[in-house]
This record gives structure tokens, sequence and C-alpha cells, in this order.
């Protein structure tokens, strides 16, 4: 079975704050990280593999710096990671971003099974998987919380998609795309072999060239949309810490309070 | 593509330092901007900070659609349905459709795709739409990411909307995407606020990015439709007029065109979310100040009392108390409920990221110094398990 797994690097989030002093977000010893929905994708396209035999590749877009982000992912048994990498990818929205990896793909001969995590940490868009199927003309399966069954000879995948009030068995051909969601597994750290392993270990890397990207598609030049203005959020809290003699007393106010705002009966 | 600071033009003012989200802007010897070009995304947000001085020059060799923007007329707004029942983030929708639509002098429209849905129309144009766009057919019984898709994308290519917006719910995140892209254009996701640029009549679409820490507007200048999908309970709904009349447009698409590779076999309601949180009007959510899964029977009977529905944080997720259905924040659920009380939650940014535009934050937690109470509306310092009784015992009063 031949699973690709598409991730992306982020700043390690917990660490991402707004200076209030400034107002600029913090990004002094911000460490990049994979982004963290990937990592279920990457567990999971290893799971397949142990089930299913075959090879589990990574690819990401992004600086050189990126192969941090591939070393991780071969620490965890990936067996390959390729970095499509280029300055003419730079400014790229979720249209462009798609279709960059869609190349990629292209370049790599396809796959059976296409995993992202659902969606990114930092943009949280959620929108580059479906467009990577798009451009491959595959089925797309999102939220995807548990893998039920794939059948290689008949070509059909059967998996359980999370909806907002409950989840929905769906059956797909194959090959296809799925995004998956936390629930779906625990990921495992990288092991000690896995370490050694990446340590030593070069990615591929691909230019626009290498993956044959019309110029009209990829970066700034190829993204529909424009970042107008960026600004932190004014909190609205009112911040008023209730005062009471007992916590009854406490209560009864709060109580009162949400009354004669009409929130409760 | 280039980006440079024409010095001449700058005065030091600093304005654009805290616009850059890549970090990518320092100050030089001579106290003039500098804008590293290996940081830099060519975002342009610099550039809006010094609209004054006009010191930062962006020279894009951008592509440019070779269709006529002007032919692309009206405000869509789409009608997602599951078994006939409409989706409540659409009358939502509807309300802000019609005030874009009356900036920009448009018609407002919905549109209805399902399998016999037809006679649903008339609900939407009571809501305020001119005219629905219905696409009824045996194939589109049960939601599907392609049949949709096509459907929509039909219809899209033979009238031609300016604006197409959607909820941002699972279904509508999982499908508008494919729909942007199947259309070469933009899409912006999970917007709360939208409005029209008095000169460009673009759409300014802003929304939350690294969980909600920093906002960011965003425009589609060269291509259409523009598209966002908008958050729930961001906006309020439209009223509903009994004597508003419309126009119903149904659209035949023949069945091999709508052709899916995925089938729905089954969908199973998952049994205690008995209320969809991202629809609730009142959540309670529970955290590891619970300490054990059995008192988070304490939270679902204050829930009970206000009608609200049950949430909770990652850490009780992961502690097994609840399932992970129910978690809010950047791993779990966003959600925008009017009244939202946290029980012993003490709000990590992931949590708060998923839960502080909620319209009223009560936090209920031990610790005077819990992040939560930053965003709280009120705030109650105290042992939950003596609050929470007392708060059930008033109410039940």
């Amino acid at each position: 079975m031949n699973i690709v797994v598409c991730i992306k690097q982020v700043p390690g989030t917990t660490k991402v704050a707004i200076n209030p002093a400034t107002n600029t977000l913090i990004r002094e010893g911000v460490e990049a990280i994979v982004n963290p929905f990937d990592v279920y994708a990457v567990e999971e396209g290893i799971r397949l593999r142990e089930k299913f035999g075959g090879k589990v590749t990574v690819i990401i877009m992004g600086p050189p710096q990126a192969d941090q982000a591939v070393k991780t992912c071969i620490g965890m048994g990936v067996d390959d990671g390729i970095i499509l990498s280029d300055r003419a990818f730079a400014g790229s929205d979720t249209l462009a971003t798609s279709y960059t990896l869609a190349q990629g793909i292209k370049k790599m001969g396809g796959a059976d099974v296409i995993l992202t995590g659902k969606q990114a940490m930092d943009g949280d868009t959620a929108q580059v998987g479906p467009g990577i199927a798009n451009w491959l003309d595959i089925p797309f399966v999102a939220w995807v919380k548990k893998i039920e069954d794939v059948n290689l000879a008949g070509k059909t995948i059967r998996v359980e998609r999370m909806m907002d009030d409950g989840y929905e068995v769906i059956q797909s051909s194959l090959p296809m795309l799925l995004s998956v969601v936390k629930e779906i597994n625990e990921p495992r750290i990288e092991s000690m072999r896995g370490k050694m392993k990446a340590k030593s270990y070069k990615p591929v890397i691909w230019n626009a060239k290498d993956i044959e990207c019309d110029p009209d598609f990829i970066g700034l030049r190829g993204s529909p949309t424009l970042v107008n203005r960026v600004f932190v959020p004014v909190r609205s809290g009112k911040k008023e810490i209730i005062e009471g003699a007992t916590v009854e007393a406490k209560a009864e106010s709060v109580v009162n309070k949400l009354r004669a705002a009409k929130l409760i009966n | 593509m280039a980006i440079k600071v024409l010095n001449e033009k700058c005065v030091g003012c600093k304005l654009c330092l805290p616009t850059c989200a890549q970090g990518a802007i320092t100050m030089s010897d001579t106290k003039k901007a500098f804008i590293d070009p290996v940081k830099c995304n060519y975002c342009g947000a610099c550039l809006d900070a010094c609209k004054k001085f006009k010191a930062i020059l962006i020279q894009v060799d951008r592509k440019v659609s070779d269709v006529d923007l002007s032919l692309y007329k009206g405000i869509w707004v789409y009608a997602e349905q599951r078994q006939g029942e409409i989706a409540s983030v659409v009358y939502e929708l509807l309300n802000e459709g019609r005030k874009l639509a009356t900036q920009l002098g448009e018609e407002l429209c919905a549109v209805l795709i399902g399998n016999n849905v037809t006679h649903r129309a008339n609900e939407l144009i009571l809501h305020g739409a001119d005219k629905v766009y219905v696409v009824d057919s045996n194939c589109l019984k049960d939601f599907n990411d392609e049949s949709y898709s096509k459907a929509l994308v039909a219809l899209v290519e033979e009238y031609k909307p300016n604006i197409i917006l959607t909820g941002a719910t699972a279904l509508g995140r999982s499908f508008i995407p494919k729909v942007a892209v199947m259309l070469e254009t933009g899409l912006t996701a999970d917007c709360t606020q939208l409005d029209i640029d008095e000169y460009t009549k673009l759409l300014l679409q802003t929304r939350p990015a690294f969980g909600g820490n920093l906002m960011a507007t965003i425009t589609c200048p060269s291509f259409r439709p523009q598209m966002a999908t908008v958050r729930h309970k961001v906006f309020k709904k439209a009223a509903k007029d009994p004597n508003r009349k419309g126009l119903i447009i149904t659209k035949n698409i023949q069945e091999d065109c709508l052709l899916a590779r995925t089938k729905l076999i089954d969908f199973v309601k998952e049994v205690e979310s008995t209320v969809n949180l991202s629809e609730a009007d009142i959540i309670v959510s529970g955290g590891r100040g619970l300490g054990e899964a059995k008192n988070f029977s304490l939270v679902r009977e204050l829930a009970q009392q206000i009608n609200g529905a049950v949430g909770a944080s990652r850490a009780a997720v992961d502690a097994g108390w609840i399932p992970y259905s129910h978690q809010v924040g950047q791993t779990g659920k966003t959600v925008c409920p009017k009244l939202y009380i946290a029980v012993g939650i003490s709000g990590s940014i992931q949590h708060m990221a998923g839960m502080q535009s909620s319209e009223n934050i009560i936090a209920i937690n031990k610790d005077p110094q819990a992040p939560i109470f930053e965003i709280a509306t009120y705030g109650i310092v105290g042992d939950l398990f003596e609050v929470i009784p007392a708060l059930i015992a008033k109410i039940k009063k």
C-alpha cells in the first residue's frame, strides 16, 4: 500500500502569545513543530503500513528548514520525506498550496491513501486537504475518526466521519484523501532507532520546476486571496469577580445577573 | 515579486512593526523600517499600517483572471440542510447577507441542494432571500462532498454570483473548499466579521488566526465568486416576514453529472450529545478541577437545569471522563454560545481559542489567578463542589 501524509511545520502553539506592551506576536524562542493534527495523520499512515505493508512518505511545502519536521516523522517510523521548496512558493494561500502539494504527489506517482490532519494549528483553515483531492481528482472525506476497513483488492475503504451531532460511516473508492481528527489514534513517540535514522536522513528537495508547476498557480501569483490587515482582537470580558460572604450569596448574585440579562429562566 | 521600504518616505513611526505576523520588520540603524525578504510572506498587512506615508511597496507579478468581474452579481447563501432540516446558521447568514446586499445594491439569494427539499425554499424567502436556486435530485438524498460540489458549481457557472457565504459547520467546511478549488477562486475560512469596502466594493472577510490571538482581514480582489465560510452564532438570525415574496428557480442536472465516489452507509447519532454543541445557546463545560469522571454529573445537572449543552476541556477528555465530541478548544470544537459556564477550567490558550467569542462567560475556579478569569464576564472564586450545588439550588428556586 502506498501511503502519503501531507504535513505542515507550524510555530509551537503553546508559546504563541501577544506581547501586551508592543502588541506584537512573540516569536522569539518559538520552536517549529509538526502541526499537531498532522501527527495523528502520520501515526495513522504508519499503522496502515504495519497492517497492509508498503511505504509511508511525508510531503511538506516550506523552506529547507522543514527538514526538521520530516526528521520528526522519520523518527516515528515514516520511510521517506519530500520537501517542496522554492522562493516562488512564498505567499501561497490555500489554493496555491493545495495545487503545489498535488503537483508533488503527482511527481511521486500518486498514492493509494493520502492523509492530512484536519487543519493546521496556525491558519486553522482546513482547506488544503480537500483542495489537494480536487486537483488530483480523487474522493475526499473530512474529519475521519476511524478507518473501519480497507479492501485493497476491491479498492475500497470504509471510514467514520465525525459530524457536529454524531458520525457518518462512509465508503469510498481508492485512491482517496482523508483528513483525520485527534480521536483516531494515540500517536507514538519517536523511537531510539528512528531518531538514529532521522539524524543522518536527508530528505529529497523538489523545486517548482521539478514538480512541473504552472507559474500561474503557485505562490502569491497563484493566490486569489490577499491578507489586507492583521490585528489583535479586543477582549471584551468585564472581568467582574463576584463578591459575597458565603457561597450561597455569590451564587444568588450570579443567578440574579443571568436572569436580569434573560440568559436563564 | 519584491517588497521594499522607500527610505525617503519612511518616517520611522514604527506603526508597521506590530502588523507583521512574520516578525520580518525591524528598525535599521538609520531609524527606517527594514523588511527581511526571507521572513516576509508578502501578506501586505504593513502596507495598510503605512497608508499615510505610503513608504512600503510590494511589486507583485500577480495573475489576473481574464473574466469580466462585473458579470458577477448577487450575494448567495448556501442553505445547508440534512434530511430536509435547514441548519440554523443559514438564517444567520441571510441576515448578514441582507446587510451586504443592501451595501452593494445587489440581490440576496439562497441555494438549496438536496432531495425533496423544494418545499423548504419558501422558508428561505420568508427569511430574506429574493431568489432561491434549487437543485432537487434523487442522487442528492444524502450529503456527499462530490455530488453537492458539482451541483453548486453548475449553479455558479450559470448564474455567476459575486459572493457565496456558507456556515463553517462540519459539512460546510468539508465541501466548500472543494467548490472553491473547482472554481479556482479564493475562500476564507471561519469568518467572524463581514463588510464591504467603501471604495473597492470588495468583501472584507475577517477571521481569527493563531487560535484567536490574531485577527486577519482578507479579500479576494481579482477572482469571483468571493467565498467565505462563517461561524455559527456570530450574527443574529434573520426575522421572518410571513408576507415576503420571492422567486424559486429550479435547475435540473442530469444524474450522471452528479455521481460520487463516496457513499453514506450509516449515520450514528451520538447518544450523549442531545444538544449540538455548536448550535447551543448555553454551554456548561467541565475541566480538570472536577477531579474524577463521576463528578461530571454536577456539570450535567447544572446544564440540564438551564437547558444547556455539556462541554469539556481537553484535560477532562484526555482523562477519559467524557467523549471527545464534547471537547471545546483548538483541538475540539469552536463554540460561540450566549452563555458559557467554565467549571474547574483554568483556561489554557487552546481552550480559550475555542470559546472566547462567547457572548457571556462565567468562570468558576478556586484559583483566583486562573487565566480564564481574564476573559470572563463574571468570575466566582471558590470550590466548585460548593459553588455548583449552590447555583443549582438558586436556579431551582
